[in-house]
C-alpha cells in the first residue's frame, strides 16, 4: 500500500513570535486538555474495523510547539497513531519544540515512546536577534536543548535558523551557522525571513524596520550560508533545508514528492485519495466541531490530473534532485522533456534548470528563482 | 411666411455646459407637456448611451417632439433636438443648430458662462438662431441670477432682463421656460410644396431598420415610398418609413417642410447618410443643396490592439459595428513589432477616443492596447513628395525630410481672473502663442492662444484644470499647419526600439519629455530576472536613460503541505500578470505602458 505523512498540529504556543502567522496561540492553555481530546478523536477516526488501515510511514507534530504538552501525553497521542493506522517500523517520527519547553525527563519520555526525530526552534544565535523575533529563549539554552537532547537518544536533530532578520549582519548569520553545525546537529532548515501580512513585524514594517537587511544583502547571505553548510557538511536538498547526508527529512521530502499525507488538528492541511483539504484554523471551533460532528474541515479540493502534474512540478523543483524522469514517467505515463521540450529548453537558455539521463535540476540561480520555474509549467 | 400649420411649430436646441442641467431641462420639459408619464420618467432620457450617461455629456444628437398646450388652449408642436455637448463634436453641433430656429441657453446661476458654452452661443449666432437665456439652478444657496443675466448681456449681447429663473431639479420655472419658446421662437417657414430639402442632421444604425436618419424638413415633403437622393453621396434609396419621436419612433403619413423627424430607406451605412447632407427626391431634385455641409476627418489618431493577439478578428468586427453607427470614426490595419496586429483609428478628438475605446472595451468585451495618440504630420521630403504621418513610425528618416508642419488650433480659454497667470504659463509651457486677452464683468477672462494641437491632446485640459481648480474651461478649433521643428523620439528597451513607443515632438520639449517618460516607464515596468535598460533616443543619440534593476529573487522560503494549495494560489495570480505583459523581444511589458506618455505629471 501507498506509504503516506501523517501530519499532526499542535497549535499552543508560550509566546507569539513577530514573524510568525501559523495558526497557534498563546494564553490559551485551558483548551490543552480538550483540544487533545479532540484530536485523538480526529485520529481515531481512521482506526477502520474492517479493511486496511492508510500506511504511514513519517510522523510529524508541528506547531506551535508541541512540546508544551507533557511528554506521557505526546506518547499517549503517538500510541494512538499507531493503533488507527499501519505506522512502518522503521517510521521517521519527528517532534517540534523550542528551547525551554524540553528538560532531560521530557526528551527521554519522548524517544522512548518512539519519537526519532527531534526539531528545535533556534533561529538566530544572537540573543538581541532572539529578542527582536519575540523567542522566549537565548541561544545558550538552545545548546543546553540539543545537549539534553542528545544524551536523552536523539541521534537525528533539527535546528530551524533565520536569515535576513533586521540588524542581523552577515557575520551575525555565518557565526549562527557554524554554532549549530558544531552541536552536531543533523539537519538544518534554513529561512529567509518572511513578513507576512497580520504579524506583528508585518506592522513594524509599516511604519519602517531600522536595519532592515536589502535584496543583494539577503541574497549574499542566502548564497553564503549555502557555501559555509557545504563546507561544514550539509548539503541543500532543498531551497531551505541542509541536511548532513542521509539524514534528509522524509516527510517533507514526501511534500516536495507530491506524496499524499494526512493531516490532524486545527489548520492541518492534508491530501488523501487525490483530495486537498484543510480543517478550521481556529482552535475553539476545531474542538466543537470534532465534539458535535467528529469532523472539523472546511474546505476541499479534488486534484486532477492536470493540476497534479503542475503541483509535482512546482514542488519538484524545489528539491536538488529535481525531477526524476524515471519517477515522473511511472506516476503519470509520459515523458516530461518530450511533453514540455519547449518549456524545458527556455528554463535552459535562462540557465534555471540543468538536464540530464536521469532528470532534470535547478542550478543554483534556479534556487533563487523557483516561482520562475514553476510558473513555465503553468497554463 | 409661415404656413398655419407651422404656425404652430416650434424647433429648438439647449446650449450648455456640461453640469449646468441641460438633459435635467429636456426631462422636466417632458415631464411637463407630458410627453412622458412619470412612470415612463427615467432620469435624463435624452442621454441614452450608458456612457453618455455616466459621463453626463451627449455624444449622439437626439430629438424629441413635445405637445404644448397654451393657457387659451392652442397646441403646440415643440421639437426638441438635443446636440453634443463637446468640442469633439462642433460640427455635429452646428448641424443640429441649422435644424432649429431658436435655442435656449441654460446658464448655471452660480457657475455662469463657460468657454464650451460661448464657442456654441457663437455657433447659434452664426446660424440666426433666437436666444433665449435660461438661468437654472437658482435653488442654490451661491446662485447669483443677477450677475449671471449682466453676464450674458456683457458678453453675448442678447437682452437677459426677462430671463426665465429656474430650477430644472426641482421643476421651479419650467412654465415659463414653455411661455418664452411660443413667445421668442420663430415658427419655421419653407415652402412645403417646393422640391424636397431635409438637412441630415445625425443618424443612427438599427439592426432592424437599417440606418435611421434624423432630418429636418426645411422645404417639401416626403413620403414613404419616395425615391431619395443623397446630395453630397449621390446615393438613391426608397423611403420605406417616415415618422416623428416623442420620444420612441412613431410613423407618420409624411414629414412636411418645418418637420423634425426620421426617414427610414433600407440604408446599411451611415457612411451614406452623412451628417450636414441635403436629402432631395431623385426624380423632382432641388437645385441647390443646403449650405454647411462638409466631410468630417479625423484629428486624432493612435494604434489600438486587442490585448489578446487571438481577439483581432474580434475587435474588427467590433470598429465596423462602431462606424456603422459613427461616420467620423476610422480605421484601417496596422502591424506594430512590439504590439502584433491591430488597427490605426482616427477621432474627432481626445473624447471621441476615450469613447470609442470604453465602448469596445464596455460593449464588446474586448481588452485593448493602444498607443499614445498622435496628431497628423505634413513632411516635404527632400524629393517635393508631401506626406501624412498619423504614426510616428512611419516617419521617413531624416535625411529625406525637407521639413515638417503640425495642426495648429485657436483656443480659447474662461476662466476666473486670478488664475490668468497660471494659465498662460501653461499655454506657454506648450508652445502656445498669446493673441487676446478679453475680461468680463471684471472678474473673468477670456484668453485666446494659438497651441499646436499635439500640445493639447495630451493632458492640457487635465492640467488647465488642476492649476485653475476646475474653474477653467477650453474650447478650441483647428486653424491649419505650420511649420514646425519636429523630431521623432524613440524609446528603447534592452536596446531595441518599441515601435508602439514612438512619438513626434517638438526638439525644444524632446529632452524633457524623453527623460519623463523613461523614468515612467522606470515605474511601469516590473523587475525581471535580468536588469533592464530603457533609453530615449533622436536617431542614435540617447537623449535618456533609465534601468530597471534585475530581481534577485522570485522564491517562496517555506513551502510545506500546509502552504502547497496557497502557493498554487499565488502562482496563478502572478501567471494573471504576467498574461497582461506585452512581450517585447525578452522584456515584459505592462499594457498601461504603452500609454505611460499620456500621464506625465
Amino acid at each position: 500500500m501507498k506509504a503516506r505523512g501523517l501530519y499532526l498540529h499542535f497549535p499552543f504556543c508560550a509566546r507569539k513570535c513577530s514573524y510568525c502567522d501559523f495558526p497557534s496561540f498563546p494564553g490559551k492553555e485551558r483548551y490543552m486538555a480538550p483540544y487533545l481530546g479532540a484530536l485523538l478523536k480526529e485520529i481515531g477516526g481512521y482506526n477502520k474495523e474492517k479493511g486496511e488501515k492508510y500506511r504511514i510511514s513519517t510522523i510529524f507534530m508541528g506547531g506551535g510547539t508541541p512540546t508544551l504538552f507533557n511528554g506521557d501525553h505526546l506518547a499517549g497521542a503517538l500510541d494512538k497513531c499507531r493503533e488507527c493506522f499501519n505506522v512502518d517500523e522503521d517510521a521517521e517520527i519527528t517532534i517540534e519544540s523550542n528551547p525551554g519547553t524540553v528538560d532531560h525527563k521530557k526528551l527521554l519520555v519522548l524517544r522512548k515512546s518512539g519519537f526519532n526525530r527531534l526539531s528545535i526552534g533556534l533561529q538566530a544565535w544572537q540573543d538581541r536577534l532572539l529578542k527582536f523575533l519575540g523567542r522566549i529563549h537565548t541561544a545558550r539554552e538552545f545548546e543546553d536543548a540539543v545537549l539534553m537532547a542528545q544524551k536523552a537518544g536523539f541521534e537525528n536533530i533539527n535546528a530551524d535558523v533565520i536569515f535576513g532578520i533586521p540588524g542581523q549582519s552577515l557575520e551575525d548569520w555565518l557565526e549562527t551557522l557554524k554554532r549549530t553545525a558544531a552541536l552536531n546537529v543533523t539537519h538544518i532548515s534554513a529561512y529567509s525571513l518572511i513578513v507576512e501580512e497580520g504579524t506583528p513585524l508585518y506592522k513594524l514594517k509599516q511604519k519602517g524596520l531600522p536595519g532592515e537587511v536589502a535584496e543583494d544583502a539577503e541574497r549574499e547571505m542566502y548564497h553564503k550560508g549555502v557555501d559555509l553548510l557545504e563546507r561544514l557538511g550539509f548539503y541543500r536538498y532543498e531551497i531551505s533545508n541542509f541536511a548532513r547526508p542521509g539524514y534528509e527529512c522524509r516527510h517533507n521530502l514526501n511534500y516536495w514528492k507530491n506524496g499524499e499525507y494526512i493531516g490532524c488538528g486545527s489548520g492541518a492541511h492534508q491530501y488523501l485519495d487525490g483530495v486537498r483539504s484543510y480543517n478550521t484554523p481556529d482552535l475553539e471551533a476545531y474542538i466543537e466541531m470534532m465534539s458535535k460532528t467528529g469532523n472539523a474541515s472546511l474546505g476541499s479540493e479534488k486534484i486532477d490530473r492536470d493540476q497534479e502534474v503542475f503541483e509535482t512540478l512546482m514542488l519538484g523543483f524545489r528539491l536538488t534532485e529535481g525531477i526524476g524522469k524515471d519517477d515522473f514517467h511511472k506516476r503519470f505515463g509520459f515523458d516530461l522533456s518530450e511533453r514540455y521540450s519547449d518549456r524545458i529548453s527556455a528554463l535552459k537558455r535562462e540557465g534555471l534548470v540543468l538536464e540530464d539521463d536521469t532528470a532534470i535540476r535547478p542550478t543554483a540561480r534556479g534556487f533563487d528563482f523557483q516561482n520562475q520555474i514553476a510558473l513555465t509549467f503553468l497554463d | 411666411m409661415p404656413s398655419p400649420r407651422q404656425q404652430k411649430i416650434r424647433n429648438f436646441c439647449i446650449i450648455a455646459h456640461i453640469d449646468h442641467g441641460k438633459s435635467t431641462l429636456a426631462d422636466r420639459l417632458m415631464e411637463y407637456t407630458g410627453s412622458v408619464t412619470e412612470r415612463e420618467m427615467e432620469d435624463q432620457i435624452l442621454d441614452m448611451m450608458d456612457i453618455e450617461r455616466e459621463r453626463g455629456i451627449t455624444i449622439k444628437a437626439t430629438a424629441v417632439r413635445l405637445v404644448y398646450k397654451d393657457d387659451d388652449g392652442e397646441e403646440y408642436i415643440f421639437n426638441l433636438i438635443d446636440t453634443p455637448g463637446h468640442v469633439d463634436f462642433t460640427y455635429e453641433v452646428s448641424r443640429s443648430l441649422a435644424a432649429c430656429e431658436g435655442a435656449l441657453l441654460v446658464v448655471d446661476a452660480s457657475q455662469g458662462i463657460e468657454a464650451q458654452t460661448l464657442a456654441n452661443v457663437y455657433l447659434a449666432m452664426d446660424h440666426n438662431l433666437e436666444l433665449i437665456p435660461v438661468i437654472n439652478k437658482i435653488d442654490l444657496p451661491s446662485a447669483q441670477p443677477e450677475l449671471v443675466k449682466r453676464e450674458i448681456e456683457d458678453l453675448i449681447g442678447i437682452d437677459a432682463e426677462s430671463a426665465p429663473l429656474v430650477s430644472a431639479k426641482n421643476g421651479i420655472g419650467i412654465e415659463s421656460v414653455l411661455k418664452s419658446i411660443v413667445a421668442h421662437i420663430p415658427p419655421p417657414s419653407g415652402d412645403e410644396d417646393a422640391p424636397l430639402k431635409a438637412l441630415i442632421f445625425d443618424s443612427l444604425y438599427d439592426n432592424y431598420r437599417g440606418v435611421i436618419t434624423y432630418v429636418r424638413i426645411m422645404e417639401g415633403r416626403v413620403r414613404p415610398g419616395d425615391r431619395i437622393r443623397m446630395m453630397a453621396t449621390g446615393k438613391e434609396f426608397e423611403v420605406t418609413d417616415v415618422g416623428i419621436f416623442s420620444p420612441a419612433l412613431v410613423p407618420t403619413a409624411e414629414l412636411c417642410a418645418g418637420d423634425v423627424g426620421y426617414i427610414t430607406a433600407s440604408i446599411k451605412n451611415v457612411r451614406d447618410t452623412r451628417v450636414g447632407d441635403t436629402i432631395t427626391h431623385a426624380d423632382r431634385p432641388t437645385d441647390k443643396p443646403l449650405p454647411g455641409y462638409k466631410k468630417v476627418n479625423p484629428m486624432v489618431y493612435c494604434g489600438i490592439y486587442p490585448a489578446d493577439g487571438a481577439r483581432y478578428d474580434d475587435l474588427r468586427d467590433a470598429l465596423e459595428k462602431l462606424r456603422l453607427n459613427d461616420a467620423s470614426l476610422m480605421f484601417e490595419p496596422e502591424t506594430s513589432v512590439a504590439l502584433g496586429f491591430g488597427f490605426r483609428c482616427g477621432f474627432l478628438g481626445l473624447l471621441h477616443m476615450d469613447i470609442i475605446q470604453e465602448r469596445l472595451e464596455r460593449e464588446y468585451d474586448l481588452d485593448l492596447v493602444t498607443t499614445a495618440p498622435s496628431v497628423i504630420y505634413k513632411v516635404v521630403k527632400t524629393n517635393g513628395e508631401v506626406i501624412e504621418i498619423t504614426n510616428p513610425t512611419n516617419l521617413p528618416p531624416v535625411t529625406e525630410i525637407e521639413s515638417m508642419q503640425e495642426p495648429m488650433v485657436k483656443a480659447q480659454i474662461m476662466s476666473p481672473a486670478e488664475y490668468t497667470g497660471s494659465i498662460m504659463e501653461l499655454c506657454q509651457e506648450r508652445r502656445g502663442v498669446y493673441k487676446t486677452m478679453e475680461y468680463i464683468e471684471g472678474t473673468r477672462v477670456l484668453l485666446t492662444y494659438e497651441l499646436p494641437l499635439n500640445e493639447i491632446i495630451y493632458d492640457f485640459f487635465d492640467a488647465l484644470k488642476s492649476r485653475t481648480r476646475g474653474y477653467a474651461s477650453f474650447d478650441y478649433e483647428l486653424i491649419g499647419y505650420s511649420d514646425s521643428n519636429l523630431v521623432k523620439l524613440d524609446i528603447l528597451l534592452n536596446g531595441e526600439v518599441v515601435d508602439a513607443l514612438s512619438l513626434i515632438v517638438h526638439k525644444d520639449k524632446a529632452y524633457q519629455r524623453g527623460r519623463v517618460i523613461a523614468e515612467k516607464l522606470k515605474e511601469l515596468i516590473p523587475r525581471q530576472m535580468f536588469e533592464i535598460p530603457i533609453q530615449a533616443a533622436i536617431g542614435n543619440k540617447i537623449i535618456a536613460r533609465e534601468t530597471v534593476k534585475a530581481l534577485r529573487k522570485d522564491v517562496l522560503a517555506k513551502c510545506y503541505g500546509g502552504d502547497i494549495s496557497r502557493k498554487k494560489k499565488l502562482l496563478e495570480k502572478q501567471k494573471e500578470g504576467k498574461k497582461r505583459m506585452r512581450q517585447i523581444g525578452t522584456v515584459e511589458v505592462p499594457q498601461e505602458a504603452f500609454m505611460a506618455v499620456l500621464k506625465l505629471n
